[in-house]
């Protein structure tokens, strides 16, 4: 389903991100990427969204060459993956409803699914009371749940997870991970980078280990080891 | 594209203009002083363009007839001079006038009068006074009448014109200076309106890119989410176009007052043009002309600002 081919990406500054990187991940998969800061996971992630291209190598998501679809229809590639980031990425100017909403608008859906799968996805992360507020007006957590509302609203195949507790209290890391793995269970692959050892030792799924730009562990019930 | 997605993309560029309130007011508050610039400088174009006709108007050339020309000779000069396409008036000032006005003139000189009295008859001649659309046209209208006058002793008659004023050397330094005033303070005019304009238009530009550079994470985040370009960048463009709508607007109701006290001014000052009188004859123009260069203004200026956040 998604598959790495020899990918290798070096900044402007020489420096090496990523070395030579193969791996492919099976549909409905549950993956976690975890490494050191500055092992490669963010670019690994970058690169199957077409966000940074690789310097050599390259990626694919359903067999399309990600980085060869032009710029103006990368969106449609991007429907198909939901996406949840360490610092939220909430528009700041839209409600917790109107954030997950937009991504249905974005995908040309009609308004009465809108109007009655918002509430639905909201309410599944334990949200339906506070559709209403603005970004600033919720906690942590809650922006963070907002945001996977939002990743899987539109059913996407896959989920990528850039650290999404790295902005959490323990407790909310946990019913983030939970989140994550009941997702999973119903059927979409997710691709998850953190460096929270309790997060990987609880989901017992397969663990790739990064270290400086190349995969030096990659198992199938793996646990953090660093 | 669906008509769908045409109501959401006005819909969220109306919500973003009213959340992003502080945003919205300062960008409409520089729009209306560009739009409010640009009106002043028609308004000061007009003025001007008034006072330069006004006083191009002042040239004029003279013919003048022999005394006791036949008078349907003249009349029938003055209608071939009024078929000329450049020739906008000519105004005859037969033999009778030109010695009432002579004396109107001289009314506090006795002596010439005296001497005028001892004549007995009307030494003057009459008077034909053409005036040219253009002072540059007025050569070819004396070359004309020249011509009249050379093939007239060519026949062997006398001729009637007894004196072309144009070929009198301080009336043709008169007209050429005319010429040249007027020319140089219209291109003046034009550079300096230039000038005001783009820098105007220069800082609104820079404004709305300010305001939409405050946006950017979140054209960031759209992209990730699955958002088409278009449907980004859209809403930006509804908040520029109301920009310039409600600016305009505020132009416009602004100029009411201001014409209204400057109205006779105006009139007084520059001779002729009440910017009232103008502004409310050609309200519906210059409506057009402001709140129309406020809405591409915003619209074009929130296009190309998204344009560099897009690339993601």
């Amino acid at each position: 389903m998604i598959y790495y081919d020899r990918v290798t990406k070096i900044y402007a500054d020489n420096s090496v991100a990523l070395d030579d990187v193969s791996f492919s991940i099976e549909p409905g998969e549950f993956a976690s990427v975890v490494g050191h800061s500055g092992a490669g996971k963010t670019t690994l992630i970058k690169m199957l969204l077409a966000e940074e291209r690789p310097s050599s190598g390259s990626v694919f998501f359903e067999s399309v060459n990600v980085h060869e679809v032009p710029m103006n229809r990368i969106n449609t590639l991007r429907r198909k993956i939901g996406t949840v980031f360490q610092d939220f990425k909430l528009l700041p100017n839209k409600t917790a409803y109107e954030n997950v909403a937009f991504a249905m608008e974005a995908a040309g859906r009609p308004e009465e699914e809108i109007r009655s799968d918002v509430p639905h996805v909201l309410d599944l992360v334990d949200l339906g009371d506070k559709m209403n507020n603005f970004p600033s007006e919720l906690s942590g957590g809650e922006q963070q749940r907002v945001a996977i509302a939002r990743a899987i609203v539109n059913q996407p195949d896959v989920i990528v997870a850039d650290e999404p507790t790295g902005n959490l209290d323990p407790l909310n890391t946990f019913e983030i991970a939970q989140i994550l793995k009941k997702i999973n269970d119903l059927g979409t692959t997710i691709i998850l980078t953190t460096h929270n050892k309790g997060v990987i030792d609880s989901l017992k799924k397969r663990v790739i280990t990064l270290d400086r730009g190349k995969i030096v562990r990659d198992d199938r019930e793996g646990k953090y080891i660093l | 594209m669906q008509w769908l997605t045409i109501k959401r993309i006005f819909r969220a560029g109306f919500l973003d203009f009213l959340r992003n309130g502080f945003v919205s007011i300062s960008s409409i508050l520089v729009m209306t002083v560009t739009l409010f610039i640009i009106g002043m400088t028609i308004f000061t174009g007009v003025i001007l363009n008034t006072a330069l006709q006004q006083l191009r108007d002042q040239a004029d050339v003279s013919v003048y007839f022999i005394p006791g020309a036949p008078e349907n000779q003249i009349l029938q000069l003055q209608q071939t001079l009024q078929a000329r396409p450049e020739v906008t008036s000519v105004t005859y000032t037969s033999q009778d006038d030109a010695l009432a006005q002579f004396r109107a003139l001289h009314q506090n000189d006795q002596l010439t009068l005296q001497a005028l009295d001892e004549l007995g008859v009307n030494p003057l001649g009459a008077v034909l006074t053409v005036k040219a659309k253009d002072i540059s046209q007025y050569a070819a209208i004396a070359q004309f009448l020249q011509q009249q006058q050379q093939q007239a002793l060519q026949a062997g008659q006398t001729s009637i014109i007894d004196k072309i004023n144009y070929f009198d050397a301080q009336h043709q330094e008169a007209l050429s200076r005319l010429q040249q005033i007027t020319t140089s303070a219209q291109k003046l005019g034009l550079v300096i309106i230039i000038i005001l304009v783009a820098t105007t238009v220069a800082i609104c530009f820079n404004t709305l890119r300010l305001a939409i550079y405050t946006s950017r994470e979140e054209i960031a985040v759209m992209r990730l989410v699955g958002a088409g370009q278009t449907y980004i960048r859209a809403p930006f463009m509804v908040e520029g176009v109301l920009y310039g709508l409600i600016g305009g607007i505020i132009t416009m109701l602004l100029f009411y007052p201001l014409t209204y006290w400057l109205g006779n001014a105006t009139q007084d000052f520059f001779g002729g043009i009440n910017v009232f009188t103008y502004y409310i004859t050609n309200f519906g123009i210059f409506f057009a002309i402001i709140v129309g260069t406020g809405v591409v203004l915003g619209a074009l200026a929130s296009f190309l600002a998204v344009r560099r956040y897009l690339k993601i």
